[in-house]
């Protein structure tokens, strides 16, 4: 058992740290209360290589392990959630599941692009009837013989109208339930395809979750993802790989609101002492550096999994139920610590208490992580 | 013809973090930050850019310092370059700027041709501004110091720079081989990419003792070096200085003097 990061990892750290410090931090505030989506900030984080940490170079991906991926998510995130989450979705929703079920052609068609950041990426299974429960989906996809006819529509879709390849779920064969349902390739401009409505949210507000209206699209025969029927479970391997992402997503929203109020508690001054000086104030600091330290092993532990080829699911899962409430735990107390101060928004730990709600609730809601890892509890 | 670069960088104390023992007058270094010098990062990104429009520039690094300076030129590999040299052994410490100015220049002529030599400006731990502009002489060819604008024609001979100085500026024709010293307003030093970080640790960095450069020992280290250090203190931090502004010359010293009245300065 060997806790310590590689060269590598330590270098990778290193380098999205000074890029989120010097790129993403500055706008961090700007582009929530204006609900703007970064766009100069994914054009240098491709260029970095971030929009395609860890796939291989044949497809134009940087060749990184997973630890290093998350420990970028993770820096991201501290400055802004909205960033971490619009790499996260891009890498686990879109270019994961085409890199693990694209045929050959897929892959030289879709993954350069994706990988160097130059087209970003999106994921669609949630309807408004089917958010947890995903065998109750409606959109359906109609074999036509030359082409797929595409019905239906997503809603809360990260990044949504702005991404340029979206991983889609449809029904083919309603009456096989979840063994009924196909991923499908579908593209930005098809016909048909529209975005008619943008959620205005409590946080990660630099960052887009909208509805997708599909009206009688045309997909290509080509655009298939994986086998017919087996759509499911390319959303749920790929739901594996972005629960590490949200994990490490709230494991940099609870670490930069925990940064911040150690600044805060240093300079601010009451009954002619400062805030760090109060020892319940500081034996709560104490329990929230444990907490943030345990969320990170045991993500970092799932992410060491997943690289090694291990089963890994379930620790995903647990990684994720734990980095979420860890991340609402700090940033609620950060908050708390910072008074009247953590209300306003002159101070991040707002901003940050906002965008660590919504981790204990996409990409599987706590209490379906509850239900994955009870589960094998009982299995 | 392929460009060949050397870049010679420095690993320093981050100065930001840096305190001077009351007591001893030398640097507390446990617990500071170690960083790639500022105005060398400039000076390796000036390669780097000559190297993204001719790609067949090779980047060599040359350091000296300690075995840990090695982090610093696996960073500047992560950046772009394609080797590094690290001039590191016993004999080297110690070394003021002339005596490093011989062990680099030694170990530059060890790496053989070169057409380009940056350097940084100066070091932030040391501010003294020497050394890039010793090696040129001991390697017997032109300088420009304070570079804050680089062209280098299609021939790949022909450059022309711009030097920044307290009062206004030059413009230098010069031709290769030369060395230059890099100010922070040549250019915005890139970031490492990921991609680089994991081509780094595969990349070569030799280490060089001072035998392996040929440089005899009354040349190098703190014995050899005719600079002693007399005292180092912290300076006294000054109050921001407050500028008075107004619309005319006339007004602005009346401002002035009631200012200076007010304080019964005068």
């Amino acid at each position: 058992m060997d806790f310590s990061l590689t060269k590598e990892q330590e270098m990778v750290r290193k380098m999205v740290r000074e890029f989120a410090v010097n790129e993403v931090e500055p706008i961090a505030a700007e582009i929530d209360e204006e609900a703007r989506f970064p766009f100069e900030t994914m054009e240098k984080a491709g260029k970095l290589g971030l929009m395609g940490m860890p796939f291989p170079r044949e497809y134009g991906g940087a060749g990184a392990d997973y630890i290093s991926y998350i420990m970028a998510i993770e820096e991201l995130s501290k400055a802004c959630g909205s960033t971490g989450v619009i790499v996260q979705t891009h890498c686990a929703l879109c270019a994961w599941p085409i890199m693990t079920y694209g045929t050959e052609k897929q892959k030289q068609k879709y993954l350069p692009d994706l990988l160097s950041g130059k087209k970003l990426g999106a994921f669609g299974l949630t309807e408004p009837g089917a958010g947890s429960d995903a065998a109750g989906i409606q959109t359906a996809a109609v074999d036509k013989g030359d082409y797929w006819l595409l019905n239906g529509s997503k809603i809360f879709i990260s990044s949504g109208g702005i991404a340029d390849v979206y991983v889609v779920m449809a029904m083919t064969d309603r009456s096989k339930g979840t063994r009924g349902i196909s991923s499908f390739i579908v593209e930005k401009g098809m016909e048909g395809f529209t975005v008619p409505k943008k959620e205005n949210k409590m946080g990660i507000r630099g960052s887009v979750a909208a509805e997708l209206l599909f009206e009688n699209v045309k997909l290509p025969k080509d655009n298939l993802l994986g086998q017919l029927g087996k759509g499911f479970k390319v959303a749920m391997s790929s739901l594996d790989v972005g629960r590490l992402g949200v994990a490490a997503q709230a494991l940099g929203i609870a670490q930069g609101a925990f940064d911040e109020t150690i600044k805060y508690m240093k300079s601010r001054k009451q009954f002619g002492k400062t805030l760090n000086k109060f020892q319940a104030l500081s034996f709560e600091m104490a329990e929230m550096k444990t907490k943030i330290d345990a969320a990170r092993f045991i993500l970092y532990n799932a992410a060491d999994r997943r690289e090694k080829g291990m089963p890994s699911t379930i620790e995903a899962a647990q990684a994720k139920l734990y980095c979420s409430e860890t991340a609402m735990y700090v940033t609620t107390k950060a908050v708390q610590f910072h008074g009247g101060y953590g209300y306003i928004k002159d101070y991040p730990v707002e901003r940050m208490m906002r965008d660590a709600k919504i981790t204990e609730i996409y990409e599987g809601t706590s209490e379906v992580m509850k239900m994955v890892i009870s589960g094998d509890i009982f299995k | 013809m392929a460009l060949k670069i050397i870049v010679c960088v420095k690993q320093v104390p981050n100065t930001n973090e840096i305190k001077i023992d009351p007591v001893k007058k030398t640097l507390i270094r446990e617990g500071v930050e170690s960083i790639l010098n500022n105005d060398d990062a400039n000076a390796l990104e000036e390669a780097l850019k000559i190297k993204d429009k001719y790609p067949n520039t090779h980047i060599t690094l040359i350091t000296m310092g300690p075995p840990q300076a090695k982090d610093m030129l696996l960073e500047c590999l992560a950046m772009g370059a394609d080797d590094a040299v690290l001039l590191s052994d016993r004999a080297l410490g110690g070394s003021d700027t002339w005596a490093t100015s011989n062990a680099l220049s030694a170990g530059i002529k060890n790496i053989g041709d070169y057409d380009i030599i940056f350097s940084g400006r100066q070091a932030i731990d040391g501010d003294t501004a020497q050394v890039g502009p010793q090696i040129a002489e001991k390697l017997g060819i032109p300088q420009v110091t304070y570079v804050t604008d680089f062209n280098i024609e299609e021939d790949l001979r022909s450059i022309t720079v711009k030097r920044d100085l307290e009062d206004g500026y030059e413009v230098i024709k010069l031709e290769t081989p030369c060395l230059l010293t890099a100010v922070k307003e040549l250019n915005k030093p890139r970031y490492m990419s990921v991609r680089g970080i994991f081509d780094a640790t595969k990349k070569e960095i030799s280490t060089w003792s001072a035998k392996d450069i040929n440089i005899s020992t009354d040349k190098v280290g703190l014995e050899a070096s005719p600079t002693n250090v007399f005292r180092s203190f912290t300076p006294i931090t000054k109050g921001k200085g407050k500028l008075i502004e107004a619309d005319t010359e006339k007004e602005t010293a009346r401002k002035l003097l009631a200012e200076l009245k007010s304080k019964h300065i005068i």
